[in-house]
């Protein structure tokens, strides 16, 4: 067993660990953060994906002790990274409003990783252009929306956070 | 996965005296190979030594006439770098289209060329260039570094420092990206370097990158597009996959050189 001391989603978090154990498994198995999802074996589909210090990363290609010392936000966390920010909307990060407004999901299953890419886009580079956010979300597979609405959520999204008027909903 | 120990140690020296002890440990850098290889439990080392914990290994800085970059440097930084964005923009374009965003935060360039996947893209930079591996035990020429598949000059108790990379005075790089994997199908790395000699390296295609001669040749003689009409890559060696046949693979290879001289020709 590995002591890992982290904080996630604020909160500090102390653990023994088997230094196998992913950090996706830390998240789900042992803090009961069911909101990362496992979509492959493959580290291919990006369902996983968090903030490590900021960063957006798939968590199932990450030991738990290779986080150690570390700052994750899950996406149970993103609204109040939000809130701290003044930037929530009815309690939500901006991204995670906007794929609610513009049906940015159909099964949900890769929308939690799809938010976290997203944001991390945003948090760099709030007026990508669409060609941007595309290639940015290489590493996150939907198999039902054909990625229209979420493109259409993310630059949305990126028009609130910089304070330009929102483009009309998705029809 | 199967269970093994971990250890995080300061410096690189201890990192390969760790190694140097127990021939079953096994470097750990970004993990965005290894630990997928652990995962479908093709690898079972006793212990994992993680030079996450090093200082010093993920610089860039010009050095003479190329560019020292630490082996723990991820391919998200060497495509964010001014410096490199300065002195070798093709390297930065290069890095920018390896994997996704998650992989290239925590990729990094030792890795790469310690793995020396087929299809990966460094290994095509450190042969192409001859550029220096820089390791525990001494140095190594990136001519002779890759002997063939996963295979590479390091002993396996030698760790990767450092590469000088010498900077071309012009380059281009054209990838065919498998659509599902984003690795390379064939890539293509051509280069004119200070003194004036053009080089073509080749990844994805064989079962280790190498120097396409043909290629080579005849733009030595006219260096333009139509010079490389005639020239023809023997299949015979290359790799043959549900992705493309080594006759596709073969084909790719002067279309994506082509690609790479009218963007020469153009700056
Ligand atoms: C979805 C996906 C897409 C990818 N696409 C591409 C792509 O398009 N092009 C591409 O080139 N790569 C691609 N990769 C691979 C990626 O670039 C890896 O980051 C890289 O191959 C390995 O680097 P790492 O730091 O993650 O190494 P690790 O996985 O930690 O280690 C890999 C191997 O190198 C050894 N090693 C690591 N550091 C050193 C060192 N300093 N000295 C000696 N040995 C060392 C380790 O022991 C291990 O055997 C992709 C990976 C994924 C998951
Ligand atoms: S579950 Fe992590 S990339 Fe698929
Ligand atoms: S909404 Fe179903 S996988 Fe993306």
């Amino acid at each position: 067993m590995t002591h890992v001391s982290l904080k996630v989603n604020g909160r500090e978090v102390s653990r023994d660990v088997e230094p196998r154990t992913l950090l996706v498994e830390l998240l789900r198995r042992d803090l009961n953060l069911t909101g990362t999802h496992v979509g492959c074996d493959t580290s291919q589909c990006g369902c996983c994906v968090v903030h490590v210090d900021g960063v957006g990363t798939k968590s199932c290609t990450m030991l738990a002790v290779q986080a150690d010392g570390k700052a994750i936000t899950t996406i149970e966390g993103l609204a109040a990274v939000a809130e701290a920010d003044g930037r929530a909307e009815d309690g939500l990060h901006p991204v995670q409003a906007a794929f609610r407004q513009h049906h940015g999901l159909q099964c949900g299953f890769c929308t939690p990783g799809m938010i976290m890419s997203a944001a991390d886009l945003l948090s760099r580079n709030a007026d990508p252009t669409e060609h941007e956010v595309r290639e940015w979300l290489e590493g996150n597979l939907c198999r039902c929306t054909g990625y229209h609405n979420i493109v259409k959520a993310i630059m949305a999204a990126g028009a609130t956070m910089r304070g330009a008027a929102t483009p009309r909903a998705a029809e | 996965m199967y269970a093994f120990d971990y250890a995080k140690p300061a410096s690189l020296d201890e990192a390969a005296r760790l190694l140097a002890d127990d021939p079953e440990a096994k470097a750990l850098a970004g993990g965005q190979t290894y630990i997928p290889t652990l995962k479908q439990r093709l690898a079972q080392p006793t212990r994992l030594v993680d030079l996450a914990g090093i200082p010093d290994l993920a610089t860039i800085k010009e050095e003479g006439d190329g560019l020292a970059v630490g082996a723990m440097t991820t391919h998200k930084a060497v495509a964010a770098s001014p410096v490199v964005q300065r002195a070798f923009p093709e390297l930065a374009y290069l890095a920018s289209l390896i994997g996704d965003p998650a992989v290239r935060a925590m990729g990094t360039i030792g890795g790469s060329v310690a793995n020396n996947d087929p299809a990966a893209d460094y290994p095509v930079v450190v042969l192409t260039l001859d550029a220096t591996v820089r390791t525990t035990k001494g140095e190594h020429r990136g001519s002779d570094f890759f002997p063939g598949m996963f295979e590479t000059a390091l002993e396996p108790d030698e760790l990767i420092r450092e590469f000088h990379i010498p900077v071309p005075e012009a380059a281009a790089w054209e990838k065919f990206r498998n659509p599902a994997s984003r690795y390379a199908l064939v890539s293509v790395l051509l280069v004119r370097t200070k003194d004036g000699e053009i080089r073509c390296g080749v990844g994805g295609a064989g079962p280790t990158c190498f120097r396409a001669t043909a290629i080579e040749d005849a733009l030595r003689s006219s260096f333009a597009p139509e010079a490389l009409d005639g020239v023809t890559i023997d299949a015979g060696d290359l790799n043959e996959d549900i992705h493309a046949t080594a006759a596709y693979r073969a084909h790719l290879i002067p279309v994506l050189a082509k690609r790479c001289v009218r963007r020469m020709l153009r700056r």
